[in-house]
Formats: structure tokens, sequence, C-alpha cells
């Protein structure tokens, strides 16, 4: 614990020196429209830094120092669009937790990790996309009688810590035992042992741990929807035009065949079809 | 601090920090009184006994706390099915304090059997010869000189053991460090106001509790 403490303290201070140094530089520029954000850091130095999930099969996934996953693949269409190689993106691990302190604290460049867009975030980032729009819904044993959101009185539930799901529960299905770790992947162990009645996660993502070979055919998802949960990119909230830049990418990538190449090489492979990207609904990118 | 002025974080953080003290209160008891037992185990003249004590030793204090509270949630409840309440908090709670307990018990032991080592030999050798028994030797004449011996060391075990009660937070009890994470998570612009509040709150915990059992050492000191 004591070495986490003072790792931490050594990491704020870093970051606090690293922030001034950014403050300094922009100063100094000659104040060109595109040297901010993740437009200029993609120009001048070619690289990005993209947060993805590292325990959420066919979305985000780490396998050795690999990522692959839905996700993944939407962040290197939108890298490859702000000219940067998928060989020069730096991948870093997030969780539901840390989102918004790695994108404040300049951590990482951009966030794809499964990251609904709701008001409460809207105040501390901004948001292109959405990319994809899942609901919340419950993952349980494959002969669970459990059909939905209102049976789950007196049930025990799995989330994670601060995630919206988890809040949901809380708020909405009060009566419902809340068990929370920081990752999914510690709740299928116990749903698969009956501590838990249900795991609760978006839709798609508790797909994904149904169909991972060591539990197939041991879990179901219930399959009734009861929330809307666009994901967005989530970036910098001062970084307007890198959002609209985003949204512009995602545009492309939905008529250039790009997306459906993405999902038909991760989430596909459970042979559902790819959701068609509709780029009406896209983000305004804070603008009122 | 207008994090902090929000009724619902200042519960939170006064919840996580309530779990924290009953999780060291619990936890203490019973590290002290397995780790007593354990010390007498070692210095035992019986040598399966003696292996018992050696063998904890060697297993909980080489283990990483983190793994020992998990196989307690995973091995003890999720896999051989103890539950120890049917309340969810209160089960994690306890898993915690067996984690915690057997992990301090370890500490304990060895401070206690340091303790033993400053009484003189001469001690022991006067209560076997007016015709104590070995555990009325130990119990009368050495656990309590060696017990006010090892008052600042157990200080020191007890302050760790504390600070070590966050990682019960991994099993999903909301203590203080996941409160921390979780107000860390929705107000990422006060990272290091809420850090410095979760910081400055164990020491002013702790450093009392350190000048505690300072104090309490000078005055129960066997003078020799």
């Amino acid at each position: 614990m004591r070495m986490k403490r003072v790792a931490a303290v050594a990491a704020a201070a870093t970051l606090a020196l690293g922030m001034s140094a950014c403050g300094g530089d922009s100063d100094s520029g000659s104040g060109s429209g595109g040297g901010k954000g993740i437009i200029g850091k993609a120009q001048s130095q070619k690289k990005l830094v993209i947060g993805v999930k590292a325990d959420q099969p066919g979305l985000g996934l780490q396998t050795g120092s690999n990522y692959e996953g839905f996700d993944v693949e939407i962040g290197k269409i939108v890298a490859k669009g702000l000219g940067v190689d998928a060989g020069n993106i730096e991948w870093k691990t997030t969780v539901s937790a840390n989102r918004e302190p790695f994108i404040q604290q300049g951590t990482v460049d951009l966030v794809v990790a499964t990251y609904t867009i709701n008001d409460e975030r809207k105040q501390k980032v901004n948001f292109a996309g959405p990319y994809f729009i899942a609901g919340q819904d419950l993952l349980v044993k494959a002969d669970s009688t459990l059909a939905g959101p209102e049976a789950l009185d007196g049930k025990t539930v799995c989330s994670v810590t601060g995630s919206t799901p988890a809040k949901r529960i809380q708020t909405e299905h009060p009566k419902a035992k809340l068990q929370q770790f920081d990752s999914y992947s510690k709740c299928l162990p116990l749903l698969e042992n009956g501590q838990v009645d249900a795991v609760t996660t978006d839709d798609i993502i508790l797909a994904g741990y149904a169909a991972q070979s060591q539990y197939a055919g041991k879990f179901k998802v219930v399959g009734k929807p009861f929330s809307t949960e666009p994901y967005g990119i989530g970036l910098k909230k001062d970084d307007k035009d890198g959002c609209e830049k985003v949204n512009e990418i995602l545009k492309a990538a939905a008529s250039d065949g790009s997306y459906r190449a993405a999902w038909d090489a991760t989430l596909g492979k459970s042979g559902k079809a790819a959701p068609e990207l509709d780029t009406t609904k896209l983000t305004n990118c804070g603008s009122v | 601090m207008h994090v902090f002025a929000d009724p619902t974080n200042l519960d939170a953080y006064l919840s996580g920090f309530l779990w924290i003290l009953k999780l060291t209160g619990a936890s203490a008891v019973l590290a002290l009184v397995l780790g007593v037992l354990l010390a007498a185990f070692r210095v035992s003249p019986v040598p399966v006994l003696r292996a018992v004590g050696a063998a904890w030793v060697s297993i909980f204090r080489n283990t990483p706390l983190t793994l020992i509270i998990f196989f307690c949630f995973f091995g003890l409840y999720s896999t051989l099915g103890l539950r120890l309440s049917d309340d969810l908090d209160r089960n994690n709670y306890w898993l915690g304090v067996i984690g915690l307990s057997v992990y301090t018990a370890a500490f304990v032991c060895e401070a206690v059997r340091s303790g033993v080592n400053t009484v003189p030999a001469g001690q022991a050798e006067a209560a076997r010869a007016i015709g104590l028994t070995f555990f009325q030797t130990l119990r009368i004449v050495i656990l309590p000189q060696a017990g006010r011996a090892v008052v600042a060391p157990l200080g020191s075990v007890l302050i760790a053991l504390c600070k070590n009660a966050t990682i019960v937070g991994t099993i999903g009890l909301i203590e203080a460090s996941s409160v921390m994470k979780d107000l860390i998570n929705s107000n990422g612009d006060a990272v290091i106001a809420i850090f410095l509040v979760f910081a400055g709150t164990f020491a002013a915990i702790l450093i009392p509790t350190g000048y505690f059992f300072g104090w309490l050492a000078n005055r129960l000191a066997v003078k020799r």
C-alpha cells in the first residue's frame, strides 16, 4: 500500500509538471488554429495514446502486449483519419473508473472503451460518436429463469464499481444486492458458482463474455435491454476541433466500409450482422 | 473542498473510514490472539507445534496480502461456499477480517517471539525449578514480560494492519480507498485534493496511534 501511495504522489507530481509544460508550449506557439488538441498532436508527433478496455472480449481485450476488439479497431480508424499509423498508437488500459481522470490529466489522448455518452460525463470530457448503441442487460446462467430487471429484488447482481450499470442498479433497483469489483472478469466465476444471480452491464459486453470458449453454453444474455448506451469516443473537454474531426472520420468510415470491416473482424465473428452507423446522431461536440 | 460539501460524498467518506476502523478492530483482536498462540507454539517443546507455527509464519508472511484476501473470497466463499453473513457487505467484511487476521498473526507471532527472547533464560529455569509446567511458565512468567517488551513493535504491526485494510476493497467492500477511487472518478478535476484528504485522514488516525504505543512501551518497559 505504502509503495502505491508513493507511486501515486510521484505520478501526480509528474502530471502536474507535464501539464504546466504543455501550457507553456501553447502560450509560446504562434496561435495557429490546428496546433492544439489531438489534431495538433497527431500532426506534430505522429503519435497518439488511446485508452481501451483490456478485459472485454470482442471490444477491448489484452492478450500479452496486444489489444484487440471492436473498440481497438475504431481507435485505429480514428488514428488513421488523423494521420497516425496503427504502429504509432500507444494503447493504454483503462477501467471504467479512470477514464475521465485519464482524459482530464492527459494520460491518454482518446478513450475508446465502451464509454457511454451521458450528461454527467459531458461536464468533464468531450464526446465524439456514438459509434455504437448498446443497452444494459443481464447475463445469467443458461438454466436461470430470471426474466429481467424487475425480477432483481433480493437477488445479487455483480458489476463494476462506479460504472453506469452499477449506479443504475443502485438507483432503479435498490432492493437488489450489488457486489462490486474493479473488473467484470471477476464477476464471472461468481456467476458460475451461483454466488451472484446475474452480471449486469451492456448487452454487447455480456455477449462477448458468453461467447468466450471457457464459458461456452454456460451463460445466456436475458435479451431485454433496459437502457440506451451510446458509446462515444472521449477526449478533452476543450478539444472541440478534435471532436469534430473524429466525427468526420466516423462519417467517412460509415460510407467507405471500414466501419463494417472493423465489426466483421471482431464482434461480427459471433454471427451478428454489422449495425448501421447512424451518422445523423453524432454529437455536436459540446456546441450549444 | 466542494467535493466533501456534498452530503452523499461525505457519507461515503465516513462510511469508508468506518469500514477501515471495523476491519482494523476485529482483525487486531483476532490477530493478537492467534499470534500469541502461534508464538507459544514456536517456543513450545513439542516439535509438531513448532513446525505448525513455523509453517504458518513462512506461508502467510511471504504471501502477498492481496492474494490472501482473494483466496478468502474466491476460495473460501466462492468455491468452498463459506458464507459468513447473508448481508453482502457483512460477508465481504468477515472474509476480509479472516484474511487480514491470518496474515497479521504471522507478524504478531514473530514480534512476540522476539519478546520471549528478551526474557533472561534464568527466569524460565527458575519457573521450572519451582515446578511450573511449560504452559504455566509461559503464561505466568514469560509472556507478561515478553509482552511488555514488544508493545512498540506491535504498535507498528497495528498501523500496518490499518493501512492493509484498504486491500479488502478489492473484493467489493466499499472501504476508504474504494471511496477515494470513486470520488476521483467522478471529480477528475480535484484528484490531488481528494487524495490529500484521504491520506491526511489515515495520517490523523495513525500518527497518534504511533505516539500512543511509544508512550505505552516506555511506561510498560521492564526495567532490568
